[in-house]
This record gives C-alpha cells, structure tokens and sequence, in this order.
C-alpha cells in the first residue's frame, strides 16, 4: 500500500506527519511512501532528506492525494487555501485517513467524512492503555508543549529561573507554579527545575503527587480529601467545597510565585477557571502566566486564546494554542514515530498491507469511522494509564508476628538430642565417644568460620572445601599396604581420584582467587 | 615415622583446614587461605605416607597419585569459569565414589573387633558407604543437569516422597540385616550391596526431583554430603583427622546452603531432605494475564540511555554466563567508566548456577571487585540509578516476589531494579524463568526490552559507545 503525506495547510501549522528517519521504518512495514514537495520544509526537513531515505517527492498536491492508500496529516482536514477545495474532497472511498480529528468538537467534519466512505483514525481518540502509549500523540505533543510553555514564560520573564550569588548581587530563584500534573505539567515541572527554578505543583489527583515530586517540584496539599481521578487517567470535574479549598490556595499562591503554567483539563468540557482576575492583580510585576488550555476557553479568566496580553498591572498572559508547532522539528519527529508504532501494530504480517482490527483496543479507540460507518464513540477503555492508586486504605503494614512456636515445640528438637545423645553414650565404647566428641567440636567450628563469609567467594569457598574433603585420600592410603590384591587395587583407584579432585580442587581454586582484583 | 608424629601432624593439617576456611571468607586472605589448604593437605598425606600405617606397595600410592594430580591439574587448567559448577559437581562424585570405596575395602579387610565396638563399626561402614553413594550419584545427576546432558527441570515422579520413605525404610532394614548377619555368621556382603544400590538410586532420585534455579543449592548441598562421607569414613577408621576435616566441609556446606536458601525463601529442612519446593512451580505459570506490551528496543537507543546516564547497575544472571557475555560487560563497564559514569553491579546470591557463579565470572572478565556489590549492599539505591542493565536474569528482578502473594517465589529477595529511571532487559525471548513465573517488569512503563543474544547485543552496543 501507498502512503501520502500531505502539506499542512493550516495557517502557522509548521509539523509534518513523517520524517525522513521514520520512512526507513514504513518502508520495513512493506508500504511505499509518497511526500508533497515541501511538506517539511517548516520543520526541516528538506525534500532531498526524504528523497534519500526512499520517499517519492509529488508536486502535485491533487495527485498525491489521488495516488496514496493512506493519507498521513498532523491537523482535521479544512479548506485548501491554494487549490480552494475542501481536504476531504480530495479523498476517494477506501482510502485511510489517519490524523487528530477531535470528533467530539467536529461533528460536522465526521458527517462529512463518513460520506466519503472511507476509514478515518483519529490520533487524539488513542486509549490511554499502557501498550498504546508508543503510539499515545496527545501525550507526546502534551510533552513539547510543557517544555515549551517553559521556554515560553522565561523568553517573556525579566529575570533568571535559577538563584545566583554573583559579584554583583543575589540573584533569588524563580518560583514556578505547575497547575495540573498530566503530561504536559510534569514536563513543564521538568524544565523548569532544570533551569534552576524553584517549582511547586497541584493537581486534584493525589495519585500523581509521586511523579510531581519524582520530576522535583513540591506538591502542594490541601486540607481536604476528594480523590479527582477520572475515567482513563484523566482528571473529573470537582465539588464546589473542594473547589473553594483550592482556589483559596491558588489566591495565596498567586502573590508569591513569579510565573505560572495552568494545563488543567477535563475531557469533554470547557477548561477550568482556575485564576481569577484578582489573582491576576495580586501577582507581582513581570510576572508570567502561560495557559496550556488556552484553546478550551483557558484556565484564566484573562487569557486571549492564541495571543499574548499584558495586563495593566505588567502580568504577561500567554494564551498560544500551538506550542507543539512552535517546535517543529521535534513534535514531527515524535507523532511520526507514533504514526509508526499505530501503523506497526496494524500491519501484523509486514507486507504494507493494512488491518484495521477492532479486537484490537488501540485501534478500536481510534478508529472513528470504519468503510463509512462512524464508530466513534468508543466502548470505555478497560485500564487506566496509572493504575488507580489506592490512596483511602493505606497498604496494612505486613508485620505479622510469625507464630511463637511454643515453648515445648522451641526444646523438642533439643530434648530429641539429648535423649539420643544419652542413648548413644550408655551403650557406645569410649573410644567411640572421644571420636563424636571431636566430631560435633568440629560442626561447630565449621558453622563458626563459614557464617560470615563474603558472598562473592562462595564458588572457590565450594571448591577449595571440595578439595579439602578429599583428606578422604588418608582412608584410602590407610589401607593401601593391604595384603589382599584385589582391596590394595581398589584403594589404590580410591587414591588416584582423590588425587584427582585435590590437585582439581586447589589449582581452580587458585585460578579463581587470581583472577579477583580490586 | 611414629604414630605420635603421625598425630602432631595431623593437628597440624587440622588447623591449617580451619584457617583454610576462616581465610576463604575474605577477598584479602583467601589467597594465603587457599595456600594453606595445600600445604594441609600435604601434611596430612606424607605424614600418613610415612607413619606406620603404610608399610607397601608405596610405588603404587607414587603412580596413582601423580597419574590422579596430573589430571586434575589438566581439569582445573581447561575448564571456562562458566563451566566451574558442572566441574565441582563432578569433583563431589569423587569424594562419594572414594568413600564407597574406602568402606567396602575397610570391610573386606576385616577389623578384628568383637561385640558391641563390632556392631558400631560396622554402622559406621554402613552410614559412610550409605552417605559415599548418595553424594556419587547425586553429583553426577547434577552434573549432567548443569552441563545440559539431561534436562534441567525437576523430574516428579508420583508419590516421590513416599518413594523416598520407603527408600529410607529399607535402608535402615537392610542396615540391621548388614550388622545382624555379621554376627549370625551370614553373608553381610550382600544387605551392604543391596543397600549400596538403593543408595544411589536414591541419590539419583533427589536431585532428578529439583529443578533448575534451585541448583545452586544442590551444589552447595552435595558440598556437605561430601564432607559428611569422609566424616563417617573417619568414624570407621578411628582417624580424628578424618573426622574433624569431614565435618568442617559438612557444615560449612551446610550453612552455604542455608544462606542460598534464606536468599530465596526456601525451608532449610525440606532441602536438606531433597526434592524440595517445587510443589507450586508447576501451576504458576497457569495465571498469567494480559500484562500489558513490552517496549523493544534498539541498539543505537541503548547506547545512548547508558551515554547519558550517571549512575548504572548491572544486574548479571545466568544467561551472562551461557552467552559468554562477560568480557564484553567488563568492556563496556570500562568505557563508561573512562566517561565518569558511575558503573556498579548488583549481585543477587543465587544468580547463575551455583553461589558465587556471577562473581567469579566477571573476576575472570578482570571487573574490579569493588564494584561489584551483593543485593543487601545495593538494592537501597535503584532509586538513584539512571539505568539499570539485565543481562540474562530473571527471577531475581521480578517484583512480583513482593507484590504477588500468590507467586511461586513470593517472599524472595529480589534486586529492586524497576525503581530506577529505565531499565533495560537483555533477554532473548518472551520465555520465563527457571521458576516458570512470567515477569511483570518486563511489562513496567520504564522497561525497554532488548532482545537477542547477549553476547552479540552487548558486542553491538559496544561498538556503539566506542
């Protein structure tokens, strides 16, 4: 099968669905892949890199289209400025389209689509199961635009993130507030620890307060306990009291940090308003607000969706909606490789012919329309990305005493032995007990010199005891001067063995121990 | 040369052995420990060469010896260190197959004792041969279960432990019917023979029982038997030396197998008596679930994790040692090292296929043996490693030893490896390990499988660095 990529069309759209590197991959799988002239020129990617790894470069936007089995993109198809036509007319039934799609927000667009009658996968609507993570973009692009709301705030914030004391002055460290500790906030958490930043974070699911405090931010705690874990990993909407609890804290908070990075969402809803006009005007001068759910309405009241503002009281409010695209290179990279690990999965026999499997829960998730019928939405996933923890019945500490053996059961085995012992000695010889006494003296002192020793040096220990154990040689040369033929011949083979395992034993011994140097 | 000096010589070899011992459980003194254990054993020889016990035939004990020196010298020469249990196991059949020996011909002499110092005599012949054939082919069924000649999974015959009883039973029977015949003026030979085969059936039948992880107990196991055989010779030719010597190897082989068996959670006893703990073995893998997708990796992406890592530990297991990885690991460790990166390694005690198996290895491989660390020592800081490398080992890094109850080897030590940043698993398939449980860490987030061989994986990624 043939696989297209497009150009992006979208204004500011600077991702490519494939990269050179992952062409190599593709064509592994059995698929021929055709690139539009320039497609990743935004990202770096030249037409001649792609020709190199095996790429056919079209020219044509239209035949591209017309020619591919599978048609590769970062965003929804929309009006083609230059050719004026809709994207989804330049597709053709059977044909697969893979991408984000947003069916929830795009109804109209999946109408549309599924009159097409063709297969359409969104990459948005992936499951968070942990075996679709390879191909999980929302959490790949979620990665970059944390990093880059970072870089983002510290282009616009006046000062240094980390603390220094230099020859001309302290310089205190930036303090950074993360709000929401999903993907996008813990490598927004990550970057700005890196710079040097004091970092703090809260999230109303107390499961992720490992990962924030893991990535090296405190995490804040409220006085209050409601767990805000939702279906898939995500987080749900809060009762009124916790939100009174939290946005007391957001207000304290806000005098004191010196940048803030809002990423709070719920799946399927408008974003939480999480800072208020007033924090806005409580935050110091300079200060840096970046809202990651800029595009869902924004988690402050001020934010302008994609634009930067200033307020009056010199808080810049950064409300970019395209934080991945701002990294190019980088985002086209990894949701290629996620394209790949989808695409890997549905090619089960590497012969570039693609199955859409519905047994297959990765696939089901995304597959939103199937040869025209629309499938979406699609059954809950089964699993959590994170296993929920369960934070209500702290783990029951394990000490269980091990049962008291009782007080008969503790001196049994030492009556047993005695008894045995008196047994023993009133009807050996003593010649015979001067021998045990000699022999249990021993089995202490063997338990006494063995117990501590280093377990690097079990094996020569073993062997170098093997070859001591063949003083079992003496029993043998005993007997050697025996009159009788045939037991001097046994004891003369007894000693040839022996003699065997004592030069075996202490010459691999010896090799060992040489070998062992500090 | 008179029986006194025979005797101070004798006590002379007896605490040159102690110290022998006392000096193995240090790196420092091992050398001058294993040093002392030859010039003990010397000791003990000439002056017996040399007492009144030896009065001919001294050409042959000249012959036997230099023909039996000269072959175990070419052994210990020859053999590869991943070869060193198949080669102690063996050496243990022929402290056995000696003590049979030397009890039979000790009984054929005849000793000239009458009444009750008769009848304890000839129990002690009984129990040395007893013991002697246990260990003879005990060891030789462990040594064809190390070197592959047969399979290495535990052999479950129905009923095995009332096939064991009954074994133990007609031992004890035919050893009344040995002295009883002695006496009655019967044919003693023949209950010794019968029981001499029974012996080492049962030999056979107790290391046939246990299965492959749990071999380097069996080795350690043998140790003792080992030196139980030439304690009970000792008793039966009233030799102190014997006796003092037999039972030093018998219990500090003893103890090393219970150190092994406290570091795999295993009953003392139940080893000691054979065919232990693989009851649940079988039915274990039978509850394995959907766990999830393991993340491959590549060569190139190894390469990198371990360039930009701080701080690395390497967990070796057997399939280092069947791989013959270990110069290459000590390659490797040398180049990240040159690099600053801090290169540790974590042995867990019943790594590879007898104790202490993982450490003469990479002593071979000339890996300095200050940074190789025992669980106990390392296993507080996975949470600061950056990468942790999993040559060939299972079972000891599976988490489900804490986190499943139900496990076959719950309550395990285990090598807390997943706690780490990223852990990399150098693996050649999906199969489990020796104890049939299926690994959950394969499954973990911050796990990366890297499949192949190890040797050639390690030799790939080598280059990579270089």
């Amino acid at each position: 099968m043939k696989i297209g990529v497009p150009n992006e069309i979208h204004a500011g759209e600077k991702r490519v669905a494939t990269t050179p590197e992952v062409i190599k991959f593709l064509q592994k799988l059995g698929y021929s892949v055709a690139v539009e002239s320039g497609a990743g020129a935004k990202a770096n990617f030249s037409d001649e890199a792609y020709r190199q790894s095996g790429a056919e470069i079209i020219n044509n936007t239209k035949s591209l289209w017309e020619s591919s089995n599978i048609i590769l993109k970062v965003r929804a198809p929309e009006q083609h400025p230059d050719l004026n036509v809709d994207e989804c007319d330049l597709l053709n039934e059977g044909q697969t389209l893979i991408s984000f799609i947003w069916p929830a927000q795009n109804e109209s667009l999946i109408q549309k689509l599924a009159e097409k009658n063709i297969n359409v996968l969104a990459m948005d609507s992936i499951p968070r199961i942990s075996r679709a993570q390879k191909m999980d973009a929302l959490s790949s692009m979620a990665n970059i635009a944390g990093y880059r709301a970072v870089i983002e705030a510290s282009h616009y914030f006046g000062r240094f993130f980390t603390g220094q004391i230099t020859a001309a002055g302290k310089v205190p460290p930036a303090k950074v507030l993360v709000i929401g500790a999903g993907v996008a906030g813990l490598a927004a958490i990550a970057t700005a620890n890196s710079l040097g930043a004091i970092v703090r974070s809260f999230d109303t699911r107390p499961e992720v307060k490992e990962q924030v405090e893991s990535m090296g931010a405190d995490f804040l705690l409220l006085d209050f306990v409601e767990d805000g874990s939702g279906e898939g990993g995500y987080a749900k909407t809060m009762s009124d009291e916790f939100i009174a609890a939290e946005m007391a804290l957001f207000t304290e908070q806000a005098k004191d940090v010196d940048i803030i990075i809002t990423t709070a969402l719920i799946p399927g809803k408008p974003a939480p308003k999480l800072i208020t006009k007033d924090m806005v005007s409580s935050m110091k001068d300079g200060s840096v607000i970046v809202d990651l759910a800029a595009e869902q309405g924004g988690n402050c009241e001020l934010t302008l969706p994609h634009d930067v503002n200033v307020t009056d009281n010199g808080v810049t409010i950064i409300g970019y909606s395209d934080l991945p695209s701002r990294l190019p290179t980088q985002s086209s990279q990894l949701y290629g490789t996620n394209l790949r690990h989808l695409l890997t999965d549905m090619t089960p026999e590497k012969d570039g012919q693609m199955i859409i499997d519905m047994e297959d829960e990765a696939v089901r998730g995304a597959t939103v329309i199937k040869a025209g019928q629309i499938t979406w939405p699609p059954p809950p996933p089964k699993l959590s990305a994170t296993p929920i923890v369960k934070q209500a019945e702290p783990t029951p500490v394990v000490t269980e005493e091990p049962e008291k053996p009782t007080l008969l059961r503790q001196s049994l085995p030492l009556i047993i032995g005695a008894l045995i012992l008196y047994t023993l000695g009133s009807v050996a010889p003593s010649s015979f007990m001067t021998h045990f006494t000699v022999f249990v003296l021993s089995c202490f002192v063997g338990y006494m010199v063995i117990w501590n020793v280093t377990a690097s040096l079990h094996t020569p220990l073993m062997s170098v005891t093997n070859a001591v154990s063949s003083i079992i040689i003496i029993g043998a040369l005993i007997q050697i001067s025996s009159s009788n033929t045939l037991l001097a011949g046994l004891a003369a083979f007894g000693i040839l063995i022996t003699s065997i395992n004592i030069a075996g034993g202490f010459a691999v011994t010896k090799r060992m121990l040489d070998m062992f140097r500090k | 040369m008179s029986a006194e000096l025979v005797t101070v010589s004798y006590i002379g070899a007896i605490i040159l052995f102690i110290l022998t011992l006392g000096g193995l459980s240090h790196q420092e003194t091992a050398r001058k420990g294993n040093l002392y254990g030859m010039i003990g054993m010397s000791m003990a020889v000439l002056a017996t060469i040399f007492g009144p016990q030896v009065t001919s035939n001294t050409h042959l004990i000249v012959i036997t010896m230099l023909v039996g020196g000269s072959i175990g010298i070419t052994l210990a020469r020859k053999v590869e260190m991943t070869q060193m249990p198949e080669l102690v196991a063996i050496l243990h059949s022929l402290v056995g197959i000696a003590a049979v020996l030397v009890g039979y011909v000790n009984f054929m002499g005849g000793s000239g004792l009458s009444g009750i110092e008769k009848s304890i005599h000839e129990v002690e012949i009984y129990i040395g041969v007893l013991i002697g054939a246990i260990t003879f082919s005990g060891s030789v069924i462990a040594f064809c279960k190390l070197s592959g000649k047969i399979s290495g999974s535990p052999l479950m015959l129905p009923a095995r432990h009332w096939l064991n009883l009954g074994l133990l039973i007609a031992s004890i029977y035919f050893g009344y019917d040995f002295v009883h015949q002695g006496h009655v003026g019967g044919d003693p030979m023949i209950p010794l023979m019968i029981m001499t085969g029974i012996a080492l059936l049962f030999g056979i039948h107790m290391v046939m029982a246990i299965g492959g992880a749990d071999m380097p107990v069996v080795v350690s196991m043998l140790n003792s038997y080992s030196g139980w055989a030439a304690s009970a010779t000792g008793f039966m030719l009233s030799n102190d030396l014997l006796i003092v010597v037999g039972a030093l190897v018998g219990s500090s082989g003893a103890i090393l197998s219970f150190i092994m068996c406290r570091a795999m959670n295993r009953n003392f006893i139940s080893v000691i008596a054979g065919g232990f703990g693989t009851d649940t073995g079988a039915v274990a893998s039978g509850t394995v679930e959907d766990q999830g997708e393991v993340v491959p990796i590549e060569t190139g992406e190894v390469a990198n994790l371990l360039q930009n890592a701080k701080e690395i530990m390497i967990i070796p297991g057997y399939g280092m040692a069947v791989a013959q990885a270990q110069h290459t690991v000590n390659e490797i460790t040398k180049t990240l090292r040159d690099k600053k990166i801090n290169v540790r390694f974590g042995i867990h005690p019943v790594a590879g296929r007898m104790p202490g198996h993982m450490n003469v290895l990479l002593a071979e491989a000339k890996v300095p043996y200050d940074i190789v660390f025992e669980m106990d020592e390392i296993n507080d800081d996975f949470p600061t490693t950056d990468v942790s490398i999993i040559i060939g080992a299972n079972d000891i890094v599976n988490p489900s030893a804490q986190d499943d109850p139900n496990s076959p080897i719950a309550g395990m030590p285990v090598l807390e490896c997943w706690k780490g940043t990223t852990t990399i698993v150098l693996k050649r398939g999906m199969a489990t390990g020796y104890a049939g449980v299926q690994n959950p860490l394969f499954f973990k987030e911050n796990t990366r499988m890297y499949f192949g061989d190890a040797k050639e994986s390690l030799d790939a990624v080598l280059k990579e660095l270089q």
